[in-house]
């Protein structure tokens, strides 16, 4: 970065790199859909060769699928859909804000860091379906403990990153803070807080895997809706074709979910994506 | 406006301050020992030394951000214990001068938040020093999409808007290439003269210090202590071919040359 | 499933310098035994429901009895043993084929594609599959940690394998050595951190996959089946607390472990990293 070139030039995207860009942009997207392609066909013939009951075929999950959600059979999807995303946005949110208040806090303050540290670590050690058992004891079978036990889960992954992001803010953008008279919640709110942003989003890409994980699991053991709830008794009742529809089902949930928190991420750190790429430069 | 009277008023009081790093512990470092020198209202003066002597812990001493372990500071008669509001600070590194996450335009407001000024003389604020160190185009661009120099640029707008008693600049120019830094010592005396501000210019590019300056505080190897004070009298405006081709500068950038090379004094 | 579970904690303090050692190890006793006292507090001035939640001391006290009790100690050696056969068998599949997919550009810009696809589809929603087809037994817990392990290892590999610099190879090849021989020479020792790391990820994971299963299935022996039996009985619920503090202590163990090695093995690719 050292040594501008003398005429300020912006500098701009432009010229034959911008199409070489393009062009392997559109090859990369081909590339993803052949794999897609060729992983459906390998699949479909390899389940339709064995003519095993526990793997149906593609076309036949996807059917089945459709017919569930669309063509009235059963028991209305929606149902188990909306309990199920609700756990996992409800514990998620609330497991996100408090390791991100709690993150901001414990790494601005080299003291309160030194206290809990030790804590923080333990508890992040725990596997988070060791605790399924304990908030059964605790909250008994309902929503309540789902929730408690997803936001308990996922708050170490959002606090650690955030303890991180905050450490490493830049010491001379504090500096620049402490010059021109920000307060202290100013530079906690307006200058750890962005410049920690990126590393943030990735702990919360991280808890987001998590929580779906945590609420299937409790969806699985102690519910009487929902999508882990409908994956056990497709197991208790022998009906393969519905299993793996909802494995589907799953698959479909987390990516949607994922690909919205990615959209997020792209839009709120704009900034940090330039920054890198002038970087690169 | 150079300092013309010898009584201008004494803005920033710099009284024996010396710091000592890890005192007390096992790897003490003096740093700056017994520096002291006032800087007058309207007077642009720099501070050169070798490269590690201690010019930034000076800087960072008198500007309030670091509390030295011996003697202090006054910012217009005021003791200074953390950053003065009439204080405004530019960086050596561009590059992390600026909030990556904010516009120019942000980037330049941020200071101005605190002041309890109305949005229109913000605004204003904020389109004057832009316009002032000629980025007037370029307020909603973010930091990335800007050169070095231009970044520097911003970050001297901001302090300008903020409109401070003393601006302390920490060898702001040292890491972009000298046709820019040429360009930016220029526009530093332009925005001086115009806004009739009082300027501390830490450098340790002896040319840069001569040239820009109406005083010169020349400080030994570390630990840094005052060597001499030497008076500029060259004519103003300074021109970069004009000035520098002065007998006045060669001797004067050679006295300073000798005093920096010179064994310390007992 | 989780694309990482690591989470790299930086002791990289930009601020103030950090504490003295001596001052942080007291201050985190300090702060474990605030978390402590107030625990004890609550409970036995009654002010939350001591069925619920036993006095930190029981607590404790029964920690350790467990952890030397000879019913809980198989537990938890079929956990872990479950686990590590998981790790071995996903190590010995994974990592030969990340080497041979991490050597072709094309393979490895495919391979992401399809980790792409399969990464949304958790591995706890195959744990009823995986009980009609192998039953309630170790080998279903195998099994899904195999699956579950494999991913990560296979994903670093193949990165660490195509994060190889080439100015590296470049140099080995232009001393003479023939492609087999860049591979093990140049390209395998690089790519060594990386997959380390995709086995300390696996491991997390593994871990978490195998109580999972003992949660749910049940049926053998496990630290997930033993806490499930005492949640569900209704008495002595500081088993179960206990239960959970040992659940955490191994996972403490395990990454302490991992910590090690790495820096015993790799301690020259962090150096080389620097600060990030």
């Amino acid at each position: 970065m050292v040594g501008a070139t003398r005429s300020d030039r912006l500098t701009t995207a432009g010229g034959p790199s911008a199409a070489r860009r393009l062009g392997g942009v559109a090859n990369a997207v081909a590339l993803r859909l052949a794999v897609l392609a060729g992983f459906l066909v390998v699949w479909q013939l390899v389940t339709t060769a064995s003519g095993s009951i526990f793997f149906p075929t593609p076309v036949e999950i996807v059917e089945r699928l459709w017919q569930t959600v669309f063509g009235g059979q059963g028991t209305p999807i929606l149902d188990h859909l909306v309990p199920s995303v609700a756990r996992l946005l409800g514990g998620w949110t609330i497991g996100s804000l408090a390791g991100i208040a709690v993150g901001l806090a414990v790494g601005a303050s080299g003291r309160l860091r030194d206290y809990l540290d030790p804590l923080i670590h333990f508890g992040r050690a725990i596997p988070p379906p060791a605790l399924l058992p304990l908030f059964l004891v605790l909250l008994g079978l309902g929503d309540v403990m789902k929730v408690a036990m997803i936001a308990f889960g996922i708050v170490w992954p959002v606090l650690l990153n955030t303890i991180d992001g905050v450490q490493s803010v830049d010491s001379q953008y504090l500096d620049t803070g402490r010059v021109y008279g920000a307060t202290r919640a100013d530079r906690l709110l307006r200058i750890m807080l962005p410049a920690a942003a990126p590393k943030i989003f990735a702990g919360l890409r991280i808890s987001l895997s998590i929580a779906v994980i945590l609420m299937v699991i409790s969806e699985m053991v102690a519910a009487t809706n929902g999508v882990g709830f409908l994956l056990i008794q497709s197991q208790r009742t022998f009906r393969m074709l519905d299993m793996w529809a909802w494995i589907l089902l799953l698959g479909i949930l987390g990516y949607v979910l994922n690909t919205a928190l990615l959209a997020v991420e792209r839009r709120v750190l704009r900034w940090h994506q330039g920054a890198r790429r002038g970087a690169d430069t | 406006m150079s300092a013309t009277s010898p009584r201008s008023q004494v803005l920033l009081d710099v009284d024996h301050i010396g710091h000592v790093y890890g005192r007390g512990g096992r790897a003490e470092h003096v740093a700056i020992r017994d520096c002291s020198f006032q800087v007058r209202q309207g007077e642009f003066v720099s501070i050169v030394g070798p490269s590690g002597c201690g010019k930034t812990t000076l800087l960072r001493c008198a500007s309030g951000l670091l509390q030295p372990t011996d003697g202090g500071v006054s910012l217009g008669a005021v003791p200074v214990a953390g950053v003065p509001r009439d204080l405004a600070l530019v960086f050596q590194d561009y590059s992390r001068s600026l909030f990556p996450w904010l516009t120019v335009r942000r980037n330049v407001d941020f200071p101005l938040r605190h002041l309890g000024l109305a949005k229109p003389e913000r605004a204003a604020r904020i389109e004057r020093s832009l316009d002032d160190v000629g980025l007037a185009g370029a307020a909603d661009k973010y930091p990335w999409q800007l050169s070095g120099g231009m970044q520097q640029r911003v970050a001297i707008a901001r302090a300008l808007a903020y409109e401070p008693a003393v601006l302390l600049m920490d060898e702001p120019f040292a890491s972009v290439d000298a046709q820019t830094r040429a360009d930016l010592e220029d526009l530093m005396l332009a925005v001086w003269e115009r806004h009739a501000s009082t300027v501390l210019f830490v450098t340790h590019d002896i040319d840069e210090s001569v040239y820009l300056a109406d005083r010169v505080i020349v400080l030994s190897s570390s630990p840094a202590s005052v060597v001499a004070e030497i008076e500029v009298g060259l004519p103003r405006p300074r021109d970069q071919i004009e000035t520098r081709s002065l007998d006045a500068f060669v001797a004067l950038r050679a006295e300073v040359a000798r005093l920096i090379r010179a064994p310390r004094r007992a | 499933m989780p694309a990482s579970w690591k989470v790299r904690t930086g002791q990289v303090v930009a601020q103030a310098p950090s504490s003295p050692r001596g001052a942080r190890l007291r201050r985190g006793l300090t702060g474990a035994a605030v978390l402590f006292a107030v625990l004890e507090v609550l409970t036995r001035a009654d002010l939350v429901d001591p069925r619920y939640l036993p006095p930190a001391s029981k607590i404790l006290a029964t920690t350790g009895s467990i952890l030397v009790d000879p019913e809980f100690l198989p537990e938890v050696l079929g956990t872990l043993r479950a686990w590590a056969v998981g790790m071995v068998l996903a190590v010995l599949v994974a990592v030969p084929i990340g080497i041979l997919l991490g050597s072709s550009q094309k393979v490895y810009v495919a391979s992401r594609a399809l980790v792409e696809l399969l990464r949304p589809v958790p591995s706890v929603a195959l744990i009823p599959l995986a009980i009609l087809l192998f039953g309630r037994g170790t080998d279903m817990k195998v099994a899904l940690v195999v699956y579950a392990s494999v991913w990560p290892i296979l994903i670093n590999t193949i990165y660490g394998m195509h994060d190889v610099d080439p100015v590296a190879k470049d140099t080995a090849r232009g001393f003479g050595l023939g492609r087999l021989a860049v591979v093990a020479r140049v390209s395998l020792p690089s790519a060594a951190p990386f997959v380390y790391t995709g086995i300390r990820v696996a491991a997390a994971i593994g871990l978490i996959v195998v109580v999972s299963t003992e949660l749910l299935a049940g049926g053998s022996e496990g630290i997930g089946t033993w806490m499930l039996a005492r949640s569900a009985s209704g008495g002595e619920r500081e088993l179960v607390y206990a239960g959970t503090i040992v659940a955490g202590l191994i996972g403490l163990g395990l990454n302490a472990l991992f910590v090690l090695g790495d820096r015993r093995w790799f301690g020259w690719h962090q150096r080389a990293r620097g600060d990030e």
